[in-house]
């Protein structure tokens, strides 16, 4: 097996996303044991600034895939190019971002190589042949520790906000080398028409470092706001529960739990949510926890770092007030 | 239109899921298990395509696992499905997702479907890994988490919102394609009770690893690349620091705990 890793290049909105940076330093943790490069594959159209930012953070080499039809994602598209890309890299793992693209790529690219595959990866480590892996499973109720068996590329798809974000190699930049989109525009079956945005001006839950979310406790849409103004002070997102999504309180977009998303942020404010199963699911890997609710028996409390027994209405605004102050 | 649907058996989300005394296994005593919340959109999203169309256009359900994936295929047929298929055969057993998915894709592409749906994953092992290899397999395209499924019949093409970070893509695909559901996708019905009584009657197809023309060793856990050793329970929190006083002290005691002990901000 080879020893080189191989990073994949998450782009939204010609933004390199933060994971990138992340899957970096989850790369030369790997690089260590293995003595292996550290290749980027970079896909897109406008691309060139990017290359050159990136292969300030490669040891090996960062292949850029550059062609008009690469603009958007495309699961074909990405395939074909990241394909030749493994190929040309020689790399013998290949890391992605857990997020929707990183997600769909993998498991495309993973059946198409006969990889080992490894989705939303906690924790990982590598001895000789054998990649290891702890991953969420049952809902994030228990830990799997995963192997791989046998030769052949590996894969994994590490959960985002896990590895802190890697900085530039010291000394020296990488080559760029460019490699073509092997498969033809024409030919590819699915494409993105349009993006509808939703999130606006605040971080997608699964990126925020810190997430306000609510529950049905709220009462309305309306008072949402209030978890925004404190959103607004500490730099974060509004995440919700189920219950509030359900009621028309709050968008699908910022469900936080097992049928909305999965968010690991350094710190999430439970606001008047009770703590079902469901919930936790989605927000029990944060880092820290604090949970406001009128009910001192709400399950949320036992899987909290900080809890406050009374009215959300009462406290939220005095919360935000301190913080304000903090932060001044 | 021919459309198929491809279930998964799993623990319920409410059961607690307690490991074996080696921590090699999850303890089977006391699971409750069902259809994969995530299959309901697909087989409703199924029906509705079906109902619409109005053509002759039937839904055939596909589940591959142990005898417990018999009532998961009774539950879809009760909902309304023409047909269910029971994938089954102890050379499958230990199969990961890739193996799996080479097992689907065998007994699926005979038969030409020209849409294929599925829950985004099973809340098992939360993989998402089974429908883009199956989708590869097959050399179709794939759409995931769709969120809404507009259908062009005559065109062959669909219309699909994916669910992503910070909004949804619209993505046009052109058919045969597989597409895996998200909630909000739909309301998936209840099945209604003369729905129960005729599926109780239904025959569900059996196939098994013969019928596949698959080799024993590309299947189950000879076939795959991936292995579970064991697995570990969560970490235990630390207990709950519960804040006293009066509203305005326990909210400065919490901006002073985060930034001083927790510094979080």
């Amino acid at each position: 097996m080879s020893k080189d890793i191989l990073v994949f290049v998450e782009m939204r909105d010609d933004k390199i996303k933060k994971v990138t940076y992340e899957l970096i330093a989850a790369a030369r943790h790997l690089a260590e044991k293995t003595d292996g490069a550290i290749h980027i594959a970079l896909l897109g159209d406008a691309i060139d600034s990017h290359a050159d930012t990136l292969k300030e953070y490669a040891t090996g080499s960062c292949y850029a895939v550059q062609n008009p039809a690469l603009a958007r994602y495309s699961t074909q598209g990405y395939a074909s190019g990241l394909e030749a890309v493994i190929s040309k890299s020689g790399a013998g793992v290949v890391l992605f971002g857990a997020t929707s693209m990183g997600k769909d790529l993998s498991a495309r690219v993973a059946a198409k190589t006969d990889a080992a595959l490894f989705t939303d990866c906690t924790e990982m480590d590598i001895d000789g042949e054998v990649l290891t892996v702890k991953r969420p499973v049952y809902s994030g109720k228990v830990y799997a520790e995963c192997v791989t068996v046998g030769d052949g590329l590996h894969m994994v798809s590490v959960r985002p906000n896990i590895y802190p974000p890697a900085g530039p190699v010291d000394g020296g930049s990488a080559e760029v080398v460019a490699v073509d989109l092997p498969v033809d525009a024409a030919a590819i079956k699915a494409m993105v028409k349009e993006i509808v945005s939703v999130s606006g001006a605040r971080k997608d839950v699964t990126e925020a470092e810190i997430i306000v979310a609510g529950g049905r406790a709220l009462k309305n849409a309306d008072n949402f706001k209030l978890l925004e103004e404190l959103a607004d002070v500490l730099g974060g997102s509004v995440g919700a529960s189920r219950a509030a999504v359900d009621a028309g309180f709050a968008p699908h977009s910022i469900q936080v739990g097992q049928t909305g998303k999965v968010v690991n942020p350094k710190l999430y404010f439970a606001i008047g949510i009770s703590g079902a199963i469901q919930h936790l699911v989605g927000m029990r890997t944060s880092k820290v926890i604090v949970a406001v609710n009128k009910d001192a028996n709400a399950p949320i409390f036992q899987k909290s770092d900080y809890g406050i027994v009374g009215d959300l209405f009462e406290i939220l605004p005095l919360m935000t007030q301190e913080f304000k102050k903090l932060l001044a | 239109m021919k459309l198929g649907v491809l279930l998964k058996t799993v623990p319920d989300t409410e059961t607690k899921i307690k490991l074996t005394g080696d921590q090699t296994g999850i303890d089977p005593q006391g699971v409750k298990y069902v259809m994969n919340p995530f299959d309901e959109y697909a087989v409703e999203e199924a029906l509705q395509i079906r109902d619409r169309l109005k053509d002759g256009s039937t839904v055939t359900v596909f589940s591959l696992g142990s005898d417990r994936s018999v009532e998961t295929l009774r539950t879809a047929l009760a909902m309304g499905a023409d047909d269910a298929v029971h994938i089954s055969d102890p050379a499958f057993e230990g199969g990961d997702a890739l193996a799996t998915a080479r097992v689907l894709a065998a007994v699926i592409r005979p038969l030409e479907f020209d849409l294929i749906l599925c829950g985004k994953q099973g809340i098992d092992y939360d993989a998402s890994q089974t429908p883009g290899a199956v989708a590869e397999l097959l050399g179709i395209p794939q759409v995931c988490v769709a969120v809404d499924i507009e259908l062009d019949a005559g065109a062959g093409t669909l219309v699909v919102k994916r669910r992503v970070e910070g909004g949804d893509e619209v993505v046009e695909v052109t058919l045969p394609a597989v597409v895996t559901c998200e909630k909000g996708l739909n309301d998936p019905r209840y099945a209604s009770l003369p729905g129960i009584m005729k599926a109780k009657k239904k025959e569900i197809k059996q196939v098994t690893l013969a019928d596949t023309g698959l080799e024993a060793d590309a299947v189950g856990a000879a076939g795959s690349r991936t292995k579970i050793v064991r697995y570990h329970p969560l970490p235990d929190r630390p207990e709950c620091k519960m804040l006293a006083g009066e509203p305005a002290e326990m909210a400065a005691e919490l901006a002073r705990a985060l930034r001083e002990d927790a510094k979080v901000i």
